[in-house]
């Protein structure tokens, strides 16, 4: 089983991805990395990660969702992030990272928040 | 609660870094360590051997990580040792500096330090560097003296 599983869907214009596992140095952090350089080379530039079911993330995992915060405004998009856990929630707390990400707890608010 | 040491000689590879993360969990398992300090453990145990891997040694299968846990009455202690060319620590950005919050690296060492009561390196010319690491059982009952 792949260290973290994403699963895309299509919310009107906002492209939800569901992910599951650890975002971690190697697997995870390329997963993710990925997925959201696909998402802009498909021009989908308004994307909400559902982190959910992320039970675990280390340095290599926060640099990443950074990398894909930074190349989604520079390509002109937003990045929201949805659910997080109450280990996540810490960590973007001490790294002051919960100042820079538009986060939410309920996804409906999180979609209304792109338009 | 007895004290307890475990060695680990791993190869500079990335998924050593889950392999030492499982061996420290089932050694913390037999500790009597909190939820929470485990937790934290674990984070500064897979920052610490994923800097040995990648900046300490490069990768280069050919060098070891060495990782040693102790377990004492008072805390337990975790170094983690790589054959590579050192670095000073006080030398490396603070990640939550404003200049810094966009950087996608350099947080492993400030959760290194965030999760653990005290991190300090050893670094030998030429003879690798390693990173030792102290959680306290009981961090309010330190006066400073153990």
């Amino acid at each position: 089983m792949a260290e973290l599983n994403i699963n895309e869907r299509q919310a009107g214009d906002v492209t939800v991805l569901d992910m599951s596992g650890k975002i971690t140095i190697g697997e995870g952090s390329v997963a993710l990395r990925t997925a959201v350089r696909r998402l802009l080379e498909e021009g989908k530039k308004r994307i909400l990660l559902n982190l959910g079911g992320v039970g675990y993330i280390d340095s290599s995992g926060i640099g990443e969702l950074v990398s894909s915060y930074t190349a989604i405004n520079k390509e002109g998009g937003q990045l929201k992030l949805l659910n997080l856990t109450q280990k996540l929630q810490d960590l973007l707390t001490i790294t002051k990272l919960l100042t820079v990400f538009d986060v939410y707890e309920n996804e409906a608010d999180a979609l209304n928040s792109f338009k | 609660m007895t004290a307890e040491t475990t060695e680990l000689s791993l190869p500079s590879r990335i998924d050593t870094v889950a392999t030492a993360a499982a061996a420290v969990a089932e050694f913390l398992s037999r500790s009597g360590i909190t939820e929470d300090a485990a937790f934290g453990i674990d984070m500064a145990v897979r920052e610490a051997v994923t800097n040995a891997v990648v900046h300490g040694n490069r990768q280069d299968e050919n060098k070891t990580v060495d990782v040693s846990l102790k377990s004492s009455p008072d805390a337990v202690e975790i170094s983690v040792h790589d054959q590579g060319t050192g670095f000073n620590p006080e030398a490396v950005p603070d990640p939550t500096a404003d200049e810094n919050i966009l950087k996608a690296s350099g947080r492993g060492i400030f959760f290194m330090r965030s999760f653990m009561d005290e991190v300090d390196w050893l670094i030998r010319p030429g003879g690798g560097t390693t990173v030792r690491m102290l959680k306290r059982r009981n961090p309010q009952l330190h006066k400073g003296d153990s």
